[in-house]
């Protein structure tokens, strides 16, 4: 009853943030410079004034504003995300083709990072004021301040280019073929790259808050008094002070998402993952502003839907959150 | 002990801190070093680093010198970050101080529009903005300080909301002192620290975002980046990689300069004020 | 079970020539200096000290829970015959829980919030590998009905958070006596509570202390506490010990100065003659005043409301002082914020000498502020600690309008006035808790109020300064023949310096009358409550 009624309010919040999201995208149009028919066609520079013609009539841009807005909202509320007129489809077919191979990727990535973040972060909590400790702390720190595309693009070097370890481009091995399971090996060994590479930004985030939030929690009364019971030092530290520290992290694993398809385009494109990042980029190179977007909105609404999930294992993790009922 | 025997502390602050110096230097020097535009040809393409002196990290796809992009990119980076980052405390920080002050439904409503520019993938917007406005370093300027300021909103808020509750600006309000001079003398020099540390880790986080967006083709055409060195050289990859891991290698530096330097500010600002209590 | 052995009347613990060193650069370089005591098998030892005493650190060593960079550095800590310094963390580990229990100062933030509170108990048998897990739960069930939690067969499912702050200490105390220890230290652990749940506490103690025929280590501040529940006692002060020895003779006839001292500054029952007021004309009327909070509901959360106060009147005659007493919860903090207007009444009526102060808003509430003061509670929280003492009180008529200059030389004569002359150039952070409070009271008098009132002003301070400061203000009332509204929580504060006295309970009044008349005869069962559960209070603490 609860979790309905939250996810209820969600997703009507959802709802008013991808309206806006709409219309904010509606006005992008309008400000760009050059002519808006141009520009949902991939035009950048002169074309065929006729052609434009009838696009203006068929998008309506001959219409006032507002019926313009109105026809563009009500469009994309029945899933009419427009025309690429670049690769002739639809954008929503275009998204959706894509759109699996980019959950795969960042869901891998996520997992990855927080759970080797948090182990790390517990590692050097556990370790401070040793070198030990230190040194995962400068790790994370170097994770955190290298350009994501600089260390795919090293990756590739390194492991494809000289070790030859890993393929470089791609989700499967072009011409292979491969089914069933051929076909998952040969996919997560394409995944290992891409995967790991996002993943590092990520870790050494969820390592530094780890690793804060755990010796804040380690501060607290109620580990003395779990010391004072006699319990071992490993008790403590997993059921009192990890379970504690635990609950920053969920909040802010949530609000790392909209970072994370951030990632995901930057490494989509040096790895040619054929997800959407990569469409976006595409899109980017040649000027498909209908399809761009139509992937910022896709991308925003991926973020919603995260959200909500953090929200609802935020509330499994803390009792306190109950109180309301 | 002096704010800077407490910043120099940190040891890592105080590498940091050289770092950026330098990185400084090399921006203001690289008009002089290097007076010539750095988009000019002036070699012969592909040369490895120290196969011909004067060229000593070599030369790019098209014969320009890497060695003089490197030292100007230097500058349009730091000017980047450190100008996108002064637009959005320009908007976060009176947005926050006055959600958190007034409360009520100021507050919601400022706070649904902070989220609202939360949940947008930030690189993802800035990406659409660039695109949309032409890449220009005014419009790479404005795109990142539109996706950066929600933190410094919410910062701000914050402290604004643990600040005004506390009974020194309540003795001040019961003294006959008016909001603004509340806000402005009371408010808001206890919440500087912690506002100085966010953004000297948004100016990192800034030049990241620069680089990311002139890696994927929106840098300004007109000047030399960092981003921009690496996308054009992605291509050859396979047979020059010096010419992605050197303005990379300097990303790395200045970001991680920024972060060490952010930290020992927080040590030299943050701890005293807090535990002087116990 | 180590029962106990009657035949060997020796300490459980003693203590000899402890010497605790504080890391470098703290105020002083040891928190406790050659400190010996014994405590003996089945009796209470009250250590009492104030702040910064060094009172909870022998406890703290004895447990093996110093904080980070604090270390014995001489002595030793017999306890049954070893010496706990010389332990190590593992040996110190399985005396802990098993044979010496502690309880804390904060019940609220020393349950983990995550568990369930009969999880936590159970773990104090895990700990000790005693007891399998269906027998844990039913130990941890027994154990909250021997501590008197209500519904202790629903308690063992709740979450810290859904209890009281009496009844998680109750459960801290079952956690602490589950295996059965010789030994309890308790620091401070009444503190933090009501006046009554604290009579509850220290009840149940005691109760449990003489059925298990334990030994208790009582630290405290509070020397009504002390004559509540000690066989024996040890006051300390600076890290060293003043006095020790029985409770009887410590009380009643204190040796050293400052034992004394501390026993006089608390206030005593012995009711000044209330002053008459100097006219009877109301300066401030209250009538019908009301005030609920309500957490604003989102789309699907209803709203939830709290009736903070409920037809509150009451008048006050210029020069008088009334007390406004109550438990936490009462109301009484409200009722003085919406006196001064940081708060606004919902309906009833407030007027100031005639004036309707209760609709002003905008320009012309902060026009008027200045009849109405206020003195704060929290001595290190009420200044800013970016601005200078002397600014900071001359702030309230600058923004009325006097010069600045005009205000600073004011600023000087109030520090002057408050025991502080020469020092407005200073930052908060230079002074003591008890001289931030005098700069407080400054800061109110800066603009020659009609009304002050003073919120727990004294509640955070230990009881020598809290007579300082009580005594300076009842000097200022002289002098300046203020009007005050003194709110506080403790009774034997409000006697002291109050001529009326309102009692609150659930946002309403319950009594009101002559301090007199309410502390000797009392016309309220509610009332007659609050004075029984103050400690100490049937005891004569020193001939005063």
């Amino acid at each position: 009853m609860l979790y309905a009624r939250l996810i209820l309010s969600r997703l009507a919040k959802a709802v008013v943030v991808l309206f806006l999201i709409v219309i904010f995208n509606f006005f992008l149009i309008q400000m760009a410079p050059g002519d808006p028919a141009a520009i949902l066609a991939g035009e950048a520079g002169a074309t065929d004034e006729e052609f434009l013609r009838q696009l203006r009539e068929r998008f309506g841009l001959d219409q006032p504003l507002h019926v313009q807005l109105w026809r563009y909202v009500s469009g994309i509320a029945m899933l009419d995300f427009g025309w690429s007129y670049r690769q002739q489809m639809p954008v929503l077919d275009l998204i959706l083709a894509r759109l699996p191979a980019t959950l795969l990727l960042t869901g891998t990535a996520f997992v990855l990072s927080l759970a080797l973040g948090i182990v790390a972060g517990s590692l050097a909590a556990a370790r401070v004021k040793k070198p030990s400790g230190s040194l995962i702390m400068a790790l994370a720190l170097v994770f955190y301040a290298t350009p994501l595309f600089w260390v795919a693009l090293m990756a590739v070097v390194l492991f494809s280019v000289y070790l030859d370890w890993l393929p470089a481009y791609g989700m499967v091995t072009v011409g292979a073929g491969h089914t069933g399971l051929a076909m998952v090996l040969d996919v997560g060994k394409h995944l290992i790259l891409p995967a790991t590479t996002l993943a590092l930004f990520f870790m050494a985030i969820y390592t530094r808050m780890t690793r804060a939030s755990m010796l804040e929690a380690s501060q607290q009364d109620y580990v003395k008094t779990a010391r004072a019971k006699g319990l071992s030092p490993g008790v403590i530290q997993r059921r009192h002070i990890l379970r504690n520290a635990l609950l920053p992290i969920i909040t802010l694993a949530g609000l790392q998402a909209g970072q994370m398809v951030g990632g995901a385009i930057l490494t989509e494109t040096v790895f040619a993952w054929p997800g959407i990042g990569r469409l976006m980029y595409e899109a980017l190179m040649q000027r498909d502003y209908n399809l761009l977007l139509g992937i910022f909105f896709f991308s925003a609404a991926l973020v919603i839907v995260f959200n909500i999930i953090t929200d609802l294992v935020y509330r499994l993790a803390d009792p306190r959150i109950k109180e309301g009922s | 002990m002096s704010f800077f025997a407490r910043f120099a502390q940190n040891r890592g602050a105080l590498i940091g801190l050289i770092i950026l110096v330098a990185i400084i230097l090399m921006a203001l020097l690289a008009p002089v070093l290097y007076p010539e535009s750095p988009w000019r040809m002036v070699q012969r393409p592909f040369l490895a680093p120290m196969e011909v002196e004067g060229f000593w990290l070599g030369t790019d796809t098209m014969g320009r010198n890497v060695a003089a992009g490197l030292m100007h990119g230097a500058w349009v980076s730091l000017l980047i970050g450190l100008v996108s980052t002064v637009v959005a405390l320009a908007i976060g920080v009176p947005l926050g101080a006055v959600a958190g002050y007034y409360g009520g439904l100021i507050d919601d409503a400022l706070m649904r529009f902070t989220e609202f520019f939360q949940t947008i993938p930030n690189f993802a917007l800035a990406i659409v903005l660039v695109a949309i406005m032409q890449p220009s370093v005014t419009s790479i300027v404005l795109a990142i300080a539109l996706v950066s300021w929600p933190p410094v909103a919410r910062l701000v808020r914050a402290e604004f909301m643990s600040l005004r509750h506390r009974e020194y600006v309540e003795a001040a309000r019961l003294v006959g002192q008016t909001n603004r001079t509340i806000i402005l003398r009371q408010i808001l020099p206890n919440t500087l620290s912690p506002i100085i540390v966010l953004a000297s880790l948004m100016v990192a986080t800034a030049i990241l975002l620069e680089s990311a967006l002139s890696f994927l083709g929106l840098g300004d055409p007109n000047v030399m980046s960092w981003g921009y060195m690496i996308g054009a050289a992605r291509t050859v990859i396979r047979q020059a990689w010096w010419l992605s891991f050197f303005p990379g290698l300097a990303i790395l530096l200045t970001v991680l300069a920024l972060n060490l330097v952010g930290e020992g500010l927080d040590d030299a600002l943050n701890p005293k004020l807090a535990r002087e209590r116990s | 079970m180590t029962a106990t052995d009657t035949t060997s009347p020796g300490p459980v613990l003693s203590l000899r020539n402890l010497t605790i060193a504080l890391p470098a650069g703290a105020d002083r370089d040891h928190a406790v200096e050659d400190v010996s005591y014994d405590v003996a098998r089945g009796e209470i030892l009250c250590v009492v000290g104030e702040s910064g005493s060094g009172k909870s650190m022998a406890a703290n060593a004895i447990m093996g829970l110093l904080p980070k960079g604090v270390r014995p550095v001489g002595g030793r800590a017999l306890f049954d015959g070893q010496d706990l310094l010389s332990l190590t963390e593992k040996q110190h580990r399985q005396l802990r829980g098993l044979r010496i229990g502690m309880i804390f100062q904060e019940p609220m933030t020393a349950l983990n919030p995550l568990m369930r509170v009969g999880a936590q108990i159970a773990e104090v048998f895990e700990a000790h590998g005693r007891l399998n897990a269906r027998e844990r739960q039913e130990q941890a069930l027994a154990l909250l009905t021997e501590v008197g939690i209500p519904q202790p067969e629903k308690a063992i499912r709740a979450y810290p958070f859904q209890l009281s702050g009496g009844q998680r200490q109750r459960v801290m105390i079952a956690m602490a006596l589950a295996l059965e220890p010789e030994l309890l230290i308790a620091d401070e652990p009444t503190t933090a509570l009501d006046v009554t749940t604290q009579a509850q506490i220290l009840e149940l103690i005691r109760d449990l202390q003489a059925r298990r025929d334990m030994s208790v280590m009582f630290i405290t501040h509070d020397f009504g506490v002390v004559a509540e529940v000690a066989n024996r006692v040890c006051v300390m002060r600076h890290g060293r010990i003043v006095e020790l020895g029985d409770a009887e003779t410590v009380l009643k006839h204190p040796r050293h100065a400052y034992t004394r001292a501390l026993i006089e500054a608390i206030p005593s029952d012995v009711i000044p003659e209330a002053r008459g007021a100097e006219t009877d004309t109301a300066l401030l009327e209250v009538t019908g005043l009301n005030k609920v909070f309500r957490s604003r509901g989102g789309l699907f959360k209803p709203a939830r409301e709290v009736h903070a106060l409920r037809d509150v009147s009451f008048s006050l005659v210029k020069g008088e002082t009334i007390g406004i007493v109550g438990e936490s919860g009462s109301g009484k903090s409200t009722l003085g914020r919406c006196i001064v207007r940081l708060e606004r009444p919902d309906s009833g009526h407030l007027s100031l000498s005639g004036t309707d102060f209760m609709h002003l808003t905008g320009e012309a509430l902060r026009r008027e502020r200045h009849r109405v003061q206020m003195i704060f509670q929290d001595p290190y929280a009420s200044l800013n600690p970016r601005t200078r003492v002397g600014m900071a009180i001359a702030q309230g008529p600058i923004a009325n309008g006097v010069a600045r200059g005009k205000a600073l030389a004011r600023a000087d004569e109030l520090l002057e006035l408050v025991g502080l002359g020469g020092t407005a150039d200073r930052f908060p952070h230079e002074f003591s808790g008890g001289q931030r409070q005098r700069i407080g009271i400054a800061r109110a008098l800066a603009l020659n109020p009609e009304l002050i009132v003073a919120d727990e002003a004294v509640s955070a301070l230990d009881v020598s300064i809290q007579a300082q400061i009580l005594e300076l203000l009842e000097e200022l009332k002289q002098k300046l023949s203020l009007s005050l509204l003194f709110i506080t929580h403790d009774l034997r504060v409000a006697a002291q310096i109050c001529d009326r006295i309102i009692v609150m309970q659930h946002g309403r009044i319950v009594e009101q009358g002559p301090a007199r008349d309410v502390f000797l005869a009392p016309r309220e069962a509610y009332t007659r409550e609050l004075l029984d559960a103050i400690p100490g209070r049937e005891h004569e603490l020193a001939d005063a």
